[in-house]
């Protein structure tokens, strides 16, 4: 698996704020949801980067950020050295087909009133990519690629299950030949044995057609399985990333460690042995995140420089990233339980 | 973790439910029985569709009648004195068991509490109907639940409402009402589906010690395995409103017999794995509900399926100690079972 691929994109500082406005007539701006606050990282050509963290902390913000669906508030991101940035929208459609996006809810991401053969080959209409029967062609490739018969695309989403939507949601991501992809929770909406087949397949694609993804998933589990490298997010910040073996067998940011604590592992013996450790109270909100470590407040060994200072996000060890005060300082061991 | 079973306290037998929609008759729950020990855990594990809500719910009588109805099937429940079929209670009667012999969690805290009453009212309530304690007695006995299902102050708290609290608090504010008037059995519908893995960690914990504290009888359906492992004693996987195996909990993760078992475990990434391996997907799709089950509902979708499984529908057949499965192929030994 290639991580040495060279950098397809990268993120750098990016930021998102939502503002909050008060005022009906005449509103003004009273302050902001920090939903992404200031994230960087590579993304290498052909890898998987996995992206995980608890709802609002601004990994799906950070995905549709990359792709300009939501424009950001500052920082900078490259595809194939280019700032998407600082491209007009007219610079910035003649990209649009190379990075896609498959989203989280099959369900409402598929027009009701549309076939299939609609669905998927729209992108190819609106790209110009040839004529009906040229579109109708592929639209048919597209569906063998992914699993689903050419009986299928005359047919409308609500006569299938959850898996095969997801299945015409990545036909339709395929379609213009992308080079990049951001997977938005693809699976979070299926039943166990489902999710196995479209992960499977999302697999297979990479491996057919050299894709990279950004896989967004609060699944620890399933992320451990499909990326190379993870990120971890924690309130508009990266908070650790590295590789996935490094990242879950010495994770060094106690969020992480807490993370990967909690989810449970289907093995009763080992569940029942190993030590769990359980945080204290919930996210803090966005709009009004704590000062300097954005974790300090469920931190169980915080120190006061915690609260004060902001800790930088640096290469802690040969490509492993960690903003915590703790890494390799006198104050003590960043291991929750060593 | 796990208890010594002592004496049956809940004995569903045969339980069948049938919705009767403008498509057709949906076969929800096809002859589902299983019993319930006092102060053990089962896990009921099933995907959407299984019927492992609709089982615990027509146990209640709390699917809507019609469309629903129950069209076969016996409730025992022993409360220590005399054994009743909840199936066969009046309404009034149904009315004194629900919240007070048997509490139930929902999987969606926000649109299981009522917006508009606060939550002190809203677990008051139950104190007030079914303890007959008077107002000042309830509002008291509530702070004490509020501190004992972990809500930092507790006495301001009482007076919010449901708003104002995060998905977590909200399902301890759930909890709390469920355990109000100290029911024998706790059912918990996927309590922790809709919440974070940190908040998931919290919940979990936090129904594990007042299940040892009150020494009640926990049923908590999910579809997670990983969560069942922790918690449960015993669990009981559906399939296709069908119970397909029933085992204590280390033997099913150990030997599972059915193949859908088989192929739930074999889907699961394992967070502790080093070596990445191609995750065993279950082809095809869950069965079609409006269909009439004759024969194995997994056979659409089994590798071993042979002319047998279509034929006729398998019972639950003791294949070890406390583990039955309900299926005609022997997965370890790779051929058909003597199933009579």
């Amino acid at each position: 698996m290639s991580h040495d691929g060279r950098v397809l994109v990268r993120v750098e500082k990016l930021k998102k704020h939502f503002p909050i406005t008060r005022g009906f007539l005449i509103s003004r701006q009273v302050g902001a949801v920090k939903a992404v606050d200031g994230v960087s990282f590579d993304i290498h050509e052909g890898e998987t980067l996995g992206l995980v963290g608890e709802s609002g902390c601004g990994k799906s913000t950070t995905g549709r950020a990359i792709l300009q669906l939501h424009k950001p508030t500052a920082g900078r991101v490259f595809f194939e050295d280019i700032d998407l940035t600082s491209l007009k929208a007219e610079e910035l459609r003649v990209l649009r087909p190379k990075m896609q996006m498959i989203f989280q809810d099959p369900y409402s991401s598929l027009n009701p009133r549309h076939t299939v053969l609609k669905i998927v080959g729209e992108p190819m209409v609106i790209n110009g990519y040839g004529d009906n029967h040229k579109i109708k062609e592929r639209v048919y490739d597209l569906l063998d690629m992914v699993g689903l018969k050419r009986m299928h695309a005359n047919r409308f989403p609500h006569e299938f299950s959850g898996g095969q939507r997801q299945r015409i949601g990545i036909a339709r991501a395929l379609a213009l030949n992308p080079r990049f992809i951001v997977c938005d929770e693809p699976i979070s909406a299926l039943d166990v044995s489902i999710q196995a087949q479209v992960v499977n397949l999302l697999e297979d694609l990479q491996k057919e057609l050299g894709l990279t993804y950004l896989f967004i998933a609060h699944d620890l589990s399933m992320v451990r399985h499909i990326s190379h490298r993870v990120a971890v997010m924690y309130l508009g910040k990266v908070v650790e990333l590295a590789d996935r073996q490094t990242l879950f067998e010495d994770p060094l940011h106690p969020y992480t460690q807490a993370l990967i604590s909690a989810v449970p592992v289907p093995d009763p013996k080992i569940e029942r042995q190993r030590i769990q450790i359980i945080l204290e109270g919930e996210v803090p909100s966005p709009a009004n995140p704590p000062s300097g470590c954005v974790f300090s407040t469920r931190c169980p060994l915080v120190k006061d420089i915690c609260s004060q200072v902001e800790p930088e996000y640096r290469e802690a060890r040969p490509d492993h990233y960690v903003s915590c005060h703790l890494v390799d300082s006198d104050l003590g061991s960043s291991k929750i339980i060593s | 973790m796990s208890t010594q079973p002592t004496s049956t306290i809940l004995d569903v037998r045969n339980l069948t439910t049938r919705f009767n929609t403008l498509d057709g008759i949906v076969h929800a729950v096809n002859g589902v029985s299983f019993t319930l020990d006092e102060g053990e855990t089962l896990a009921v594990v099933g995907e959407s569709g299984c019927g492992k809500s609709v089982t615990m719910l027509s146990i209640l009588q709390m699917i809507p009648q019609p469309p629903g109805k129950i069209t076969d099937g016996q409730a025992l429940f022993f409360d220590g004195l005399a054994t009743r079929d909840l199936l066969a209670l009046s309404k009034s009667d149904i009315r004194h068991v629900r919240g007070r012999e048997i509490g139930i969690i929902f999987q969606d805290p926000l649109t299981s509490l009522n917006p508009v009453l606060t939550i002190g009212l809203q677990i008051s309530e139950s104190l007030v109907e079914h303890m007959g304690l008077s107002e000042n007695q309830a509002h008291k006995r509530t702070v004490e639940l509020l501190d004992m299902v972990g809500m930092p102050d507790a006495q301001k708290r009482y007076n919010n409402y449901p708003h104002q609290f995060s998905g977590g608090m909200r399902q301890r504010v759930m909890i709390a009402i469920a355990i109000a008037c100290l029911p024998k059995i706790l059912i918990a519908d996927e309590p922790t589906t809709a919440l974070d893995v940190t908040v998931q960690a919290q919940i979990v914990d936090l129904v594990s010690k007042l299940r040892d504290e009150l020494g009640v009888a926990v049923i908590w359906i999910t579809h997670d395995l990983g969560v069942v492992a922790g918690i449960a004693d015993r669990v009981m996987v559906m399939y296709g409103g069908q119970v397909v195996e029933r085992a204590l909990v280390d033997e099913l993760y150990e030997h599972p017999q059915h193949p859908y078992t088989n192929g739930l475990l074999g889907a699961l990434p394992k967070l502790y794995e080093s070596e990445s391996r191609r995750l065993v997907s279950i082809e095809g799709t869950p069965p079609d509900l409006y269909i009439e089950p004759k024969h194995c509902q997994f056979a659409y979708r089994c590798t071993f399926a042979f002319e047998r499984c279509w034929e006729e529908i398998p019972q639950l057949f003791e294949v070890g100690k406390r583990h039955k499965v309900a299926c005609f192929y022997d997965i370890e030994n790779g051929r058909p079972r003597h199933v009579p």
